[in-house]
């Protein structure tokens, strides 16, 4: 695990993605993404599976945010900032700065 | 009282195989073992979870039993992971070489569970009856190697429970990622050593404290996972979150349960061999049985936490009361919580030994190929 570079809380500059070990799928069965890890199911809304699939560790919050407002109308930067602190703190996202 | 609408399954736990290189005296694992010698075959299993993924299970847990003592497993796993099942290796980690890790790295394996006995060779070799302690080591090391997440599992009872410091250190020299302290659950091999496993009062105290004090100290590096012992509780544990509600279990000879110890409950069998995992899971009396909370007597009929904990575990009722349909007398509402009470202060009154005499799992179980 990088020493540096981990943080609680999202701010614009980061660049956040999936944890190694934590994959992003589609259910067929259930018609919704899930977030699997090896100990837990997180079955996704829309925006955020939108949101994870933007997560790539090269785009920044800010650039998440951005590219949101291309495919919604109304893109709330504190609330995608909340769900990427909500799974920063269950390990299934890192942020990384800079 | 409208019972809740039946979800899909999220996990399901296959039980490959009851052979084990290990003789724990706390094993899960059913009693009789010989009767479980009829093993599913590759295909058997290949059509279990392909009809298991489209039933909407998402995540396997290869358990036993060793299942590493199936040569098919890399074949198992590598159907899994076509279907984009997320797999989970639950082994002792005797017979995890690096060829055979390479093999299941190569099939698309995505993490492994590594058990742990204690954090020393000769409490831990005497524990599992077999040297064992040494190569778990170098398998917990291999797995990180590999790029592996890695999780140590460890059952905690009288006899180690003292040492859950010094456990916690070795899962951190060995960059564990999550670390698994359960306290042991009394059934099968369990229930019948519990005079020797159950701890007392004054040690799970003394525990939790150190649990405590570790997570905050190994936060964001490791995650610990502390399961209570649920005889010192007030209320029961939601028994694999409700029966029939999340989780499935295939044992080795393809009988279908709701939780992996229900294997004596006095209810209808449910077998792949014989129905769909579909029909078995939305249809079969067995799952049907204590779904939701129609089937509930009082206390939890009325009781504000009937949703919560579901009642407790159904085998625990059973296993203490002969009546599986009461509630789990671990609760303290139960009518016959007396029973968990005088377990409790027996342990308590026990000073604890280093000798106590422990059954251990009879491990003689060969398969009978089809």
């Amino acid at each position: 695990m990088p020493s540096t570079g981990l943080t609680q809380t999202a701010s614009g500059a980061d660049r956040p993605r999936l944890a190694p070990h934590v994959r992003l799928t589609f259910d067929p069965a259930r018609e919704r993404h899930v977030l699997l890890t090896p100990e837990s199911v997180t079955v996704l809304n829309g925006t955020a599976a939108a949101v994870l699939g933007l997560c790539d560790g090269e785009r920044t919050v800010t650039d998440v945010v951005a590219a949101l407002h291309g495919r919604y109308d109304r893109v709330d930067g504190d609330e995608v900032r909340l769900l990427l602190d909500r799974l920063a703190a269950r390990r299934c996202v890192e942020l990384r700065r800079g | 009282m409208a019972s809740a609408v039946v979800d899909r399954p999220f996990g399901l736990l296959a039980e490959l195989t009851y052979r084990c290189p290990l003789h724990c005296p706390y094993c899960s694992n059913p009693l009789e073992l010989a009767a479980y010698r009829d093993e599913l075959s590759t295909a058997e299993w290949q059509r279990v979870l392909t009809e298991a993924r489209e039933l909407g299970v998402l995540q396997l847990h290869l358990s036993g039993g060793e299942p590493l003592l199936r040569r098919d497993l890399a074949e198992i796993v590598r159907t899994a992971s076509e279907l984009g099942l997320y797999t989970n290796l639950i082994t002792s980690a005797l017979g995890l070489t690096p060829r055979r890790a390479g093999q299941l790295r190569t099939a698309g394996l995505d993490h492994v569970q590594i058990s742990l006995q204690a954090d020393e060779a000769a409490l831990s070799d005497r524990l599992a009856g077999t040297p064992s302690f040494e190569r778990k080591l170098s398998a917990a090391r291999l797995v990180k190697q590999l790029g592996w997440p890695l999780t140590l599992n460890v059952v905690l009872h009288r006899e180690n429970l003292d040492r859950v410091d010094r456990i916690l250190d070795l899962a951190e020299e060995l960059a564990a990622d999550r670390i698994e302290l359960a306290n042991t659950q009394y059934y099968g091999w369990a229930l019948r050593n519990r005079a020797g496993l159950l701890p007392g009062r004054a040690q799970v105290e003394r525990a939790e404290v150190v649990v405590r004090a570790a997570r905050e100290r190994l936060a964001g590096r490791m995650e610990i996972i502390y399961v209570l012992p649920d005889y010192y509780s007030r209320y029961p544990k939601p028994c694999m979150g409700g029966w029939g509600r999340r989780q499935l279990t295939v044992v080795p000879d393809g009988n279908v349960l709701p939780c992996p110890t229900a294997h004596d409950l006095p209810l209808p069998r449910a077998s792949v061999r014989e129905h769909s995992l579909a029909w078995i899971w939305w249809e079969s009396p067995l799952f049907r049985r204590f779904r939701g909370t129609d089937w509930m007597p009082e206390p939890c009929r009325s009781c504000n936490r009937r949703e919560l904990d579901f009642g407790g575990c159904r085998c625990q009722a059973f296993q203490l009361t002969g009546d599986a349909a009461r509630t789990d007398p671990v609760c303290h509402l139960s009518p016959d919580h007396g029973i968990v009470a005088a377990a409790v202060r027996a342990a308590d009154e026990v000073p604890r030994s280093s000798d106590a005499v422990l059954t251990p799992r009879r491990t003689r179980v060969t398969r009978q190929s089809r």
